[in-house]
């Protein structure tokens, strides 16, 4: 938006005025603004982002994920309710828990694009706990043996690896 | 039953006005999905797993329990009227979705106060939601965690390790936790700035609604501002961010309200004492109206220039002005004019401590 007086600038300086319950609102730049002189109230925009992002530095800000074209479907039907992926499409919803797993290659991308993320991060049951936290720190260890012998990092592969086994060993334990 | 008592009166807990920047921040609620496995999500549910869902989830709610568990009685929708499903929506109590429904397998729990409320068979099998005044977003995640953690211990959650809590819509999957402040922010609409507002706050996975009639003059001054993002962050990342988000945003209303106070105090101090004239001597008005003006008496209030009317006096008229607490009151349907009219002795009685 230009400035309705010079008509050159941007308008940086906006004004609402109401007077007899008439709302009159000009848009100005700050020179022309500061030449009509009576009354203009200045406020800094206080939202801007560097501003936010000063007072939250620290905290992971989630990047939106480029948009994934949605790959075939493998799998006709959920097993358990007997929703197909295009039916979940069309109505926005999956038919049950059971689906997340059925269509998970499907899901992913929609993951990515709606949280930034595909992976959960939060509380767990605390009926399920023991064992959902364990799974879930084998699978990272895993993740990080992969990068090691990537990076040829053998010895630091070897840690994880007994690691693992003895993470295995206690899952085991509890199934037992 | 518990919920009588809520659906009689005006009050409940979150209009109390006593948490911490009750000036700018009405509300927070922290709602959590959850579901339970082995079971088809609502939208597929039948007549026997719904019968069975609600036996489940009665059972599982505490009996004769003290604290925020007092008065937790799951009543099926089919037991309500819809005049008295639309008084909970006005109470913000549950979804104007879940009122439509007069099943018997949908169902709501709401606690002595209000300040808990589960819906049931809504959008997925569990919707807990905790709602307190001001910006309370810890207290409403403890408390909605407490009844949580009770459910938990009979019932079995559909949970996924990498994918958390499952939730029939994939926006919800994760923590399964929406976040919500409702705020007052006269002075930043006055001044232009909701726009740039929308548009950082967008940048943190946050969303900015407006709460009644989105844009309009008179009562575009409500604003809700919640997390989008349920997956990969941690319930605390969540709430720190929203919470961090919030401060800014009343800060900002507290800046551009003494600006104002400063640059404009005459005609400022006469708009608002104009609204307080308007709403105390009007013999009819119109929702949208009083909305407006009440909004112009609240920051009148906060400003220091209306001193004779309390915070919770206008909490519980943003509420008692609807259709459908005008027509609880009054024991009868009425027609617009009625209402009307009705709205406006309420108004003057409420304003003023004086029966009409």
């Amino acid at each position: 938006m230009y400035c309705e007086e010079c008509k050159m600038k941007p308008a940086t300086v906006h004004i609402t005025q109401i007077h007899d319950g008439q709302k009159t609102e000009m848009h100005l730049c700050e020179e022309c603004a500061a030449q009509k002189g009576t009354h203009v109230l200045k406020f800094d925009s206080y939202f801007s982002l560097p501003k936010l992002l000063g007072s939250i530095f620290g905290q992971e800000v989630p990047v939106m994920g480029e948009i994934a074209p949605t790959p075939r479907t493998r799998v006709q039907n959920c097993p358990k309710c007997g929703m197909s992926f295009q039916q979940i499409g069309q109505i926005g919803r999956l038919g049950c828990s059971e689906c997340y797993t059925t269509f998970e290659q499907e899901i992913e991308p929609v993951l990515r694009r709606i949280h930034g993320n595909t992976k959960h991060a939060g509380k767990v049951p605390r009926r399920a706990g023991g064992k959902f936290e364990l799974k879930q720190m084998i699978e990272d260890l895993k993740k990080q043996l992969q990068a090691a012998i990537k990076r040829e990092q053998y010895e630091k592969a070897a840690e994880l690896r007994d690691k693992i086994k003895e993470l295995e060993k206690k899952t085991g334990e509890e199934r037992g | 039953m518990g919920i009588t008592d809520i659906l009689n009166r005006t009050y409940v807990s979150w209009m109390d006005a006593a948490g911490p920047e009750s000036d700018i921040v009405i509300s927070t609620r922290v709602r959590l999905a959850r579901n339970l496995n082995q079971l088809p999500f609502p939208h597929l549910t039948d007549e026997a797993t719904g019968k069975q869902l609600m036996q489940k989830i009665r059972a599982a709610l505490p009996e004769n329990e003290e604290g925020i568990f007092r008065g937790l009685e799951l009543v099926s929708l089919s037991q309500l009227s819809p005049l008295d499903r639309t008084i909970l929506v006005e109470k913000h109590l549950i979804s104007p979705e879940h009122a439509e429904s007069n099943s018997p397998y949908r169902g709501v729990a709401v606690n002595y106060d209000g300040s808990v409320a589960i819906m049931v068979n809504e959008e997925d099998h569990l919707r807990i939601q905790c709602l307190l005044s001001g910006l309370q977003v810890n207290q409403a995640y403890k408390y909605a965690q407490t009844v949580d953690d009770k459910l938990e211990e009979s019932l079995d959650y559909a949970f996924d390790s990498r994918r958390g809590y499952l939730t029939a819509c994939p926006t919800n999957v994760g923590t399964g936790m929406r976040t919500s402040v409702m705020l007052h922010l006269p002075a930043t609409a006055m001044t232009n700035q909701i726009n740039s507002l929308i548009q950082n706050v967008t940048q943190f996975g946050l969303t900015v609604r407006g709460m009644y009639g989105e844009g309009t003059e008179a009562t575009g001054r409500f604003y809700q501002v919640s997390n989008q993002v349920t997956l990969g962050q941690t319930e605390e990342d969540i709430i720190n961010n929203l919470w961090t988000v919030v401060i800014q945003i009343v800060e900002q209303e507290r800046y551009l309200r003494n600006g104002l106070l400063k640059e404009m105090k005459f005609q400022l101090e006469d708009r608002i004492l104009r609204s307080y004239g308007l709403l105390t001597n009007a013999r009819m008005i119109t929702s949208n109206e009083a909305l407006g003006l009440l909004s112009d008496v609240r920051m009148g209030m906060d400003l220091g220039i209306i001193t004779w009317v309390n915070r919770q006096v206008l909490n519980e008229l943003i509420v008692a002005i609807k259709p459908a607490h005008l027509q609880k009151a009054a024991g009868k349907e009425m027609d617009p004019i009625e209402r009307d009219l009705k709205r406006a002795e309420i108004i003057k009685e409420k304003l003023t401590g004086k029966k009409q």
